[in-house]
């Protein structure tokens, strides 16, 4: 393959506690290129670009920049290399103005007083060349997500960069935007410089990129011209082996309908919706997924579900129990409704409580006798999921944070079953969690559905979606796009539907 | 993979870490002997019992402290609702409640005195779990403003006057509140048969009920709490309103005590009782905290106090002692979540 390269990462490796997130990668960055990158959740994208950017430190390997091996051990030293990075969780400072937010460390002040008159002049026109006419003094935290995106942009492109990476940026952007983006990239490659883009909409990747490479598990397993491929060749490349050939499943039996929504709706306080006229229904005993990419808007279907969001409108109904509008989520609970959530350490688990306290918090009043716990509440339901579960503990009373990721996620899960739920709302079950715990939460929704629960679980990653699921259910930008049954559909269906911005067309059922 | 669950209450457990669990008691038995050795007068059971009464004014605040910071908040008006609940006693056996269109003033028994009171601090706790948890106030906000607002009232309650000689009269029924704060039934001071009795209950509903595992699931981590179904709202407000309720029947003993409401009384009160609750192992962040250990924190802070009294140490170098032992107290705090992790993560390797 011909080309400038500008920087090569040759046999890096990255082993973290537990796992080998990256395994003797070699990744050619070509000067004024588009260089895509695609890969599932946790192929280890995200751990290349931070060694890339210096936030990480490779356990092995090198990294060169025109032919010279360079070390970056913090990411002011990559900076200083002239490379740029655009994190998906934007590093903004919602406290503080656009021009403030570009400038943060290498604000110009001579003297050490800062020139805001020059910031703002440099960061307006910095905007303005990405035909974005933010006022500099605009805080950060009173503009949108897209606003927001650009701001971040605009932040890489204060220092001179060479290379400009850009993780999932177009996620939060809608189309107009993305194009104005992608015209932004194209003046950027006409100047020299390069850009690393992540990205799960493949469709813009054959747009946009020159070079794309794929990483599986931590391994690069191709690297081509983009004028090469096309969609099947990345999503096979991507996903390998379908999983579903060595984690079979029967199909459940239809049974009755367990849970029922109908126009479900949830409106951005910024305007437009982050659920959109979304209705479905899950039958008890089968397993429905929810596919859909980054900011689709599926955390906040579920949220909407099980009662967090009180300006959510729509109808739902459990077992044929209608919910009323604003009912708490503890009712909702009570009426068999439960969410695992996505964020473990942030919604899943008390920190601060033992392994038992946690699994019974959900189901408390269930243990009392006259409004009076026992001294170890529900001991004998948490023993028996200790052992239905297989979680791995001393004591139920060990603390919870001593417990691996795939222990406690095993916990949460116990602590939705013992509120006995007809339908068990899962949101990206498997995060953070080795394998081995990844394929005993998957025989544990299974044995669920047998045992007659509904499950709907959010999912971006198409394996686990493909392998779980009697039923998919694809959203876009907050609106249903596809529905497929198991059987009936390809990886590249999911995929275009998870790209299509309106329904319409998406009724394959 | 059958495995047994008595393995935590391991014998062999590392006695630096039990030391440290029990570091609280330690140094109150380090305080006593301490005390004992430098005063002859001071382990006597009139002293003894003196200085539980002085314990268990601060020890009514620092337990419903304890359950406010558990939950994740601060009560700093305390305080300010001791000062003013004390007034409204004073005010209602003083000066009765005058009707002024019927012209008439009424004077009301003293064990209904005690309940208005009662009632009120309670209601002044409810505001405050109103405005944390309606208007989204930060808690130290909303009860600094209450701190300020309750201690206004209660100044102008009486014009910054005192009400004196609170016995009542026989004619109006109102006598018998100075038994409160200094009667004892078979030889133990009330207020000490009343610090037992709240105390009991309010470890128990913090242990044994649904509502005190929510306080800890509130403070421990809000989200996963309101996902799991807690009401994270009427827990909160629920905290204020029993951290104010207890606060006035400090102030009843405060108040019988002195024979006088005095418009002043528990200023600062709310820093003893946050340091009591601290150095009983509460956690400021929430989530982590007992009655057991703020009941042994406010021995340490009370005796301590008088002690230092006792032998002649001057009231500026018993405030430098003072924070001492509350910063060393929370450092070692943190030496031993430290600790406990590491040992906690060893277990698991090992098992």
């Amino acid at each position: 393959m011909s080309g400038d390269v500008v920087l090569r990462a040759q046999g890096v490796t990255k082993v973290f506690p537990g796992t080998i997130a990256l395994s003797e990668v070699d990744f050619n960055t070509y000067a004024g290129k588009v260089n895509i990158l695609v890969g599932e959740n946790g192929a280890g994208k995200s751990t290349l670009m931070k060694i890339i950017a210096g936030a990480e430190q490779p356990t092995r390997g090198t990294l060169s920049m025109d032919g010279r091996p360079v070390r970056f051990r913090t990411p002011i030293e990559a900076q200083a290399h002239g490379i740029g990075i655009i994190y998906q969780e934007l590093d903004l400072c919602p406290n503080m103005s656009v021009s403030d937010n570009m400038f943060l460390t290498r604000e110009i002040a001579p003297r050490n007083v800062i020139n805001f008159k020059k910031q703002k002049e440099i960061a307006s026109d910095i905007l303005g060349r990405l035909e974005h006419r933010i006022d500099p003094d605009r805080k950060v935290g009173d503009l949108g997500v897209s606003a927001q995106q650009v701001v971040a942009i605009a932040k890489a492109l204060v220092q001179n960069v060479k290379i400009l990476i850009m993780d999932e940026p177009t996620s939060a952007l809608t189309g107009n935007e993305v194009a104005i983006l992608f015209r932004v990239i194209r003046e950027l490659k006409s100047q020299g410089v390069a850009i690393i883009y992540i990205s799960h909409r493949l469709e813009e990747v054959l747009q946009i990129g020159d070079y794309i490479t794929v990483l599986r598990d931590g391994k690069v397993q191709a690297e081509r011209l983009v004028s090469e491929v096309d969609i099947n060749w990345i999503i096979e490349t991507m996903v390998g082996k379908s999983l579903s050939a060595f984690l079979p499943r029967a199909e459940h039996a239809a049974r009755k309908v367990i849970l029922d929504v109908r126009s479900l709706a949830y409106p951005r306080p910024e305007g437009g919706q982050y659920v959109e006229d979304f209705s479905f229904h899950v039958n008890a005993g089968e397993i429905v997924g929810l596919y859909g990419l980054m900011g689709a808007g599926r955390s906040e279907l579920l949220e909407c579900l099980i009662g967090l969001h009180a300006e959510a409108s729509g109808g739902v109904v459990v077992d044929e129990q209608a919910f009323a509008q604003g009912m708490s989520v503890d009712e909702r609970i009570a009426h068999g409704l439960i969410l695992v959530p996505e964020d473990r350490q942030a919604a899943g688990i008390v920190q601060s409580m033992t392994v038992a306290n946690n699994m019974t918090l959900a189901s408390l009043g269930n243990y009392t006798r006259m409004g009076v716990l026992p001294r170890k509440p529900g001991l004998g339901e948490i023993l028996e999921m200790l052992r239905n579960l297989s979680i791995r503990v001393s004591s139920p009373e060990q603390q919870i944070t001593a417990l691996s990721g795939g222990n406690q996620q095993k916990v949460v899960v116990a602590k939705a079953l013992l509120t006995k739920p007809k339908v068990l709302l899962m949101d990206e079950p498997t995060r953070g969690i080795d394998v081995n715990s990844k394929s005993e939460i998957f025989t544990i929704m299974n044995d669920l559905a047998k045992s007659g629960i509904g499950i709907l679980f959010a999912s971006s990653e198409l394996k686990e979606i493909m392998a779980l699921s009697d039923r998919v259910l694809v959203m876009a930008r907050g609106r249903l796009t596809g529905e497929f049954r198991r059987g009936q559909y390809s990886e590249a269906d999911l995929v275009n539907a998870s790209a299509k911005d309106r329904a319409g067309s998406a009724n394959h059922t | 993979m059958e495995k047994s669950y008595g393995a935590a209450l391991r014998p062999q457990m590392n006695l630096k870490l039990l030391l440290l669990r029990f570091r609280t008691v330690i140094a109150l038995l380090v305080i006593i002997v301490i005390f004992t050795i430098l005063s002859n007068t001071f382990l006597t059971l009139q002293n003894i019992l003196l200085m539980t009464r002085h314990v268990a004014i601060n020890a009514f605040l620092a337990i419903g402290m304890t359950l406010v910071i558990v939950s994740g908040g601060i009560d700093l008006s305390v305080g300010s609702i001791l000062g003013l609940c004390g007034m409204i006693v004073g005010y209602l056996i003083d000066a009765g409640l005058p009707l002024h269109l019927f012209g008439v003033v009424v004077y009301f028994h003293t064990w209904f005195i005690m309940i208005i009171a009662i009632a009120a601090g309670a209601l002044i706790g409810s505001a405050n779990g109103l405005i944390i948890t309606r208007l989204n106030v930060a808690p130290f906000i909303a009860t600094l403003g209450m701190l300020y607002v309750a201690r206004g009232m209660a100044l102008l309650s009486n014009n910054g006057s005192t009400f004196p000689f609170l016995s009542g009269q026989k004619g109006l029924g109102n006598t018998g509140f100075p038994f409160l704060g200094e009667g004892d039934i078979l030889g133990v001071p009330v207020p000490i048969w009343l610090l037992v009795v709240v105390a009991l209950i309010a470890a128990f509903v913090a242990s044994r009920t649904p509502f005190g595992r929510h306080i800890y699931a509130v403070g421990g981590n809000e989200r996963a709490a309101r996902l799991s179904g807690v009401r994270v709202n009427a827990i909160r407000f629920y905290v204020y309103v029993i951290s104010g309720a207890l606060a006035a029947l400090s102030g009843l003993i405060v108040t019988s005590q002195l024979v006088a409401a005095h418009p002043a009384s528990g200023e600062t009160y709310e820093l003893n009782a946050i340091a009591a609750a601290v150095l009983g192992g509460t956690s400021l962040m929430g989530g982590r905290g007992t009655i057991g250990g703020t009941i042994i924190g406010s021995f340490v802070i009370g005796i301590l106090a008088d002690g230092l009294v006792m032998v002649g140490v001057s009231d500026f170098w018993q405030m430098v002692i003072k924070g001492l032992v509350i910063i060393v107290a929370v450092a070692i705090d943190q030496l031993q979540v430290n600790i406990s992790r590491v040992a906690a993560i060893q277990e698991e390797r090992r098992g």
